[in-house]
């Protein structure tokens, strides 16, 4: 009875996006709405066939940039989380900087790091840092700060020196903070990485995206928009399956 | 000479005056006791001793060798097991090796063996988490054991086991300090664990606390079956009590 459930419970988002779809097709096929505003969902799955290819290579680039910047992020973020732990003068003076800095929105700083570092794939990786290092920096110091105080001690009388202390209690008990942080962080990377391909570029889904826009051409948007949805899902369900290859003991009832 | 003793230690915090002029000693193989309420000041001490705090004044002992605000000497163990659950046993067993600079392999050859004496047999490769809580103790006396320590400072060990595994534990500890020649200095609010486990008790009265009684519990009564229901449990419990 109760397998019944799970199964019909997760049968449900899959048959409300069912029906969506059948009601845009709906839509799209009476006219409701111009065609030219909003394409039928085929029209959108016929254009990204047809585009398949430069989507695909487009995409490669924004991916690309998603991964630098990404990967300077979360070094960066956890160095500081690093650094305001060790040193709590650092911590009182660098935090609420840290928080006020993300009330700048990263489309507004965009158009900056363009005008200082042209038009390649540099400024793209800078916004991609300094957006998904703060969700990494503020999680893995949360994850340091609520380690067991007795632990520590535990640890010390051990003659745990303080590096040790990071790499055997530390580090493995802020890794469930550090996957949550990083499950935001690289829905960031590749929302930072359109913004800033919108704001100038070469090429990416960014441009991509402009450029189908200037032409009107509402089902290469609808495309582009749904692969950079699906791309950030499938990053996200890739972090959650390193998650559990990195954490087998989370799968040990408790 | 004893082992361990400690020579008029006193702390404050702020303006609060916790621990006056304690002095306590332990012996090579005895099982002591410090009895007093909760919030006296126990841990308190317990923490000077391991050298996580600084006393205001007195100092720390072991062999004749000040050791105050020294870590790494003593081994010690908490209420909580604190067993990382993201470490498997045999993971856990061999952290104070580790901390020690000894390499994963021969901690892990040098805790093998005593998985048995522990009564964890099949342990090794399992986590925390699967494990029983008077087995995750026992894990944690293991690991206790491995700081390769004369002196073991165990902080309310066994108050969080129910009433049927805390029998158990006590018996299986005290054959096992025997086994191993350990030294026990052991923090407690239970006066009957203090009176079935201990060579001697000492109770932690008063604000600032002091060390006002020292109860010797006789050698030959405890090694009397169904000591703990007897006439001579009971009246150590009447004195105990009344003097807390």
């Amino acid at each position: 009875m109760k397998k019944r459930t799970s199964i019909n419970i997760n049968f449900l988002p899959v048959l409300v996006i069912v029906i969506l779809l059948i009601i845009w097709q709906l839509v799209s096929y009476f006219q409701i709405v111009p065609t030219f505003m909003l394409p039928s969902p085929i029209n959108v799955v016929k254009a990204f066939i047809a585009d398949f290819p430069l989507l695909m290579s487009n995409a490669g680039v924004t991916l690309l940039e998603a991964f630098w910047g990404l990967l300077l992020g979360v070094i960066g973020g956890v160095l500081i989380a690093v650094i305001m732990d060790l040193f709590e003068p650092l911590y009182k003076a660098i935090y609420p900087l840290l928080v006020i800095s993300q009330t700048v929105p990263a489309v507004a700083i965009a158009p900056l790091l363009i005008l200082w570092f042209g038009y390649g794939m540099l400024p793209k990786i800078v916004l991609i840092t300094i957006t998904t290092f703060f969700p990494v920096a503020v999680e893995m110091l949360t994850g340091f700060r609520a380690t067991d105080r007795d632990l520590l001690h535990l640890m010390k009388t051990m003659g745990a020196t303080k590096w040790k202390l990071y790499y055997y209690v530390k580090f493995p008990n802020s890794l469930n903070h550090f996957f949550s942080s990083l499950k935001i962080s690289v829905s960031y990377a590749i929302v930072s990485a359109v913004i800033s391909e919108w704001v100038g570029g070469f090429s990416g889904l960014g441009v991509y995206m402009t450029r189908v826009m200037k032409a009107y051409a509402y089902d290469k948007m609808f495309a582009v928009i749904f692969l950079i949805s699906a791309m950030s899902l499938l990053l996200i369900w890739l972090v959650t399956l390193i998650q559990h290859k990195v954490m087998p003991w989370e799968a040990v009832k408790k | 000479m004893p082992l361990l003793q400690t020579n008029y230690i006193s702390k404050s915090y702020s303006d609060h005056q916790v621990l006056s002029d304690i002095n306590i000693h332990l012996d090579q193989g005895e099982l002591v006791s410090i009895l007093g309420i909760s919030g006296i000041g126990k841990t308190t001490l317990f923490n000077i001793i391991a050298g996580l705090l600084s006393p205001e004044s007195g100092q720390v002992i072991l062999k004749d060798q000040p050791i105050t605000n020294t870590t790494g000497q003593i081994s010690y163990m908490l209420q909580k097991d604190l067993l990382l659950p993201y470490r498997t046993i045999m993971g856990n067993v061999i952290l104070p090796a580790l901390m020690q600079d000894i390499s994963k392999k021969e901690a892990e050859a040098k805790a093998a063996p005593l998985f048995k004496l522990f009564g964890l047999q099949h342990t090794e490769k399992l986590y925390p988490q699967a494990l029983s809580g008077g087995m995750r103790q026992r894990a944690a006396l293991l690991r206790t054991y491995m700081f390769n320590k004369e002196v073991a400072l165990l902080d309310e060990p066994f108050s969080a086991l129910d009433e049927i595994t805390k029998h158990q534990v006590h018996s299986w500890y005290l054959n096992l300090m025997k086994k191993i020649n350990l030294s026990t200095l052991l923090i407690t609010h239970d006066v009957e664990e203090a009176i079935l486990l201990s060579d001697r008790i000492y109770l932690l009265t008063g604000t600032p606390a002091t060390i006002t009684q020292e109860i010797s519990i006789d050698a030959g009564l405890k090694k009397q079956p169904d000591f703990e229901l007897s006439t001579a449990f009971l009246n150590y419990k009447r004195k105990i009590l009344s003097l807390l």
